[in-house]
């Protein structure tokens, strides 16, 4: 016997209204492939691109920083879905998402705060964000803060570039950091 | 014993769900299974996060949703106290080492005993099952050892 679609739902709406879930998530659909979307009752907690395939390693991931109450609960992420939906149709420039950094390293806190203020559809390099965070010779570590950035999109790693103006790397793929740019028309 | 990690419960959830609910259905027929079926796993959902493994959780939660359909049918205002049978793992009970000792205890020491000694559950886990307190889970569990020790002897 397989539970029936509104009997599951309604489980896990009532979690969600219980306020008994650790971090609920559920997948969002975007024109840059499902994302996984979760979030805590202090913020957004992840933001993956691992959207379309077996979440466990994911969801493991999430248990481990937030606790095990770890379930797909729509109504846990409405707000990060209806700011993502936003975005992607080009009426969101910034978002107004408070955001969940536990488990994240203190240079990492800091890197991932001054990348938050550089705005729609601009670019800076890896160097200029070392030295905004008060070390320019960081540009290596500031790297590996974006490949592991817990909320790519939000948090807007693909603003970060190579000196020379290539694009260098994203978690993602190179093809979605392009996406974004070039919805963000940054990319002329 | 080698303790196996607490699962993120969305992978508890969707292994369990369908069992649980056709215990539900079989139990207390298919209208009253809806509400015993979110009650069940909204109690796992407050307990889960005490969990110190994950071992044994199919037990855990049919317990759990057991004591649910026996907590509502009080309330309906029919006075059983029967606490039946854990459902059978592959065909066979999984404690029936114990159940020739234990089917003589009343409902609740009897199942406290079966998921302390049966199923080596904490008393965490037991509480929850019982929706009682750790202590009282204790009480039980010592109690129940205790009468089935004066039988014995």
């Amino acid at each position: 016997m397989t539970v029936p679609a509104d009997l599951d739902r309604r489980f896990r709406d009532a979690a969600v209204q219980a306020q008994l879930l650790d971090a609920g998530y559920d997948i969002v659909e975007s024109p840059i492939g499902p994302l996984l979307v979760a979030a805590t009752d202090r913020g957004l907690l992840r933001v993956s691109f691992d959207g379309g395939g077996d979440p466990d390693a994911a969801l493991e991931h999430i248990a481990r920083v937030a606790g095990p109450r770890v379930l797909r609960a729509p109504r846990a992420v409405d707000t990060a879905r209806a700011e993502l939906d936003e975005y992607f149709t080009g009426r969101r420039r910034a978002f107004d998402l408070a955001v969940d950094l536990r488990g994240q390293p203190g240079f990492a806190v800091s890197v991932l705060a001054e990348l938050a203020m550089v705005p729609y559809g601009h670019t800076q390099t890896y160097g200029e964000l070392a030295t905004r965070v008060g070390n320019p010779k960081a540009a290596r570590a500031v790297g590996m803060v974006m490949n592991r950035n817990p909320l790519p999109i939000v948090l807007p790693c693909h603003r970060i570039v190579g000196a020379s103006g290539s694009l260098v790397g994203y978690g993602g793929g190179l093809e979605r950091k392009e996406q974004l740019l070039r919805l963000e028309g940054a990319m002329l | 014993m080698a303790s196996a990690r607490v699962p993120p419960f969305e992978l508890f959830y969707e292994s369990h769900r369908d069992e649980v609910l056709a215990f539900l259905r079989g139990r207390a027929g298919r209208e009253r299974a809806d509400d015993l079926f979110q009650e069940t796993f909204l109690r796992a959902l407050r307990a889960y996060g005490r969990l110190e493994h994950g071992e044994h959780l199919r037990a855990w939660v049919l317990t759990i949703a057991t004591r649910v359909a026996i907590d509502t049918h009080r309330r309906a205002g029919d006075p059983t106290d029967e606490l039946p049978e854990l459902p059978d793992t592959d065909g066979r009970p999984a404690y029936e080492e114990l159940a020739f000792l234990t089917d003589s205890l009343p409902p609740t020491e009897r199942a406290a005993v079966v998921l302390r000694y049966g199923y080596d559950l904490d008393y965490e886990q037991i509480a929850a099952a019982l929706d009682s307190s750790p202590d009282a889970a204790r009480q039980a569990t010592s109690s129940g050892v205790r009468r089935l020790r004066r039988r014995i002897a």
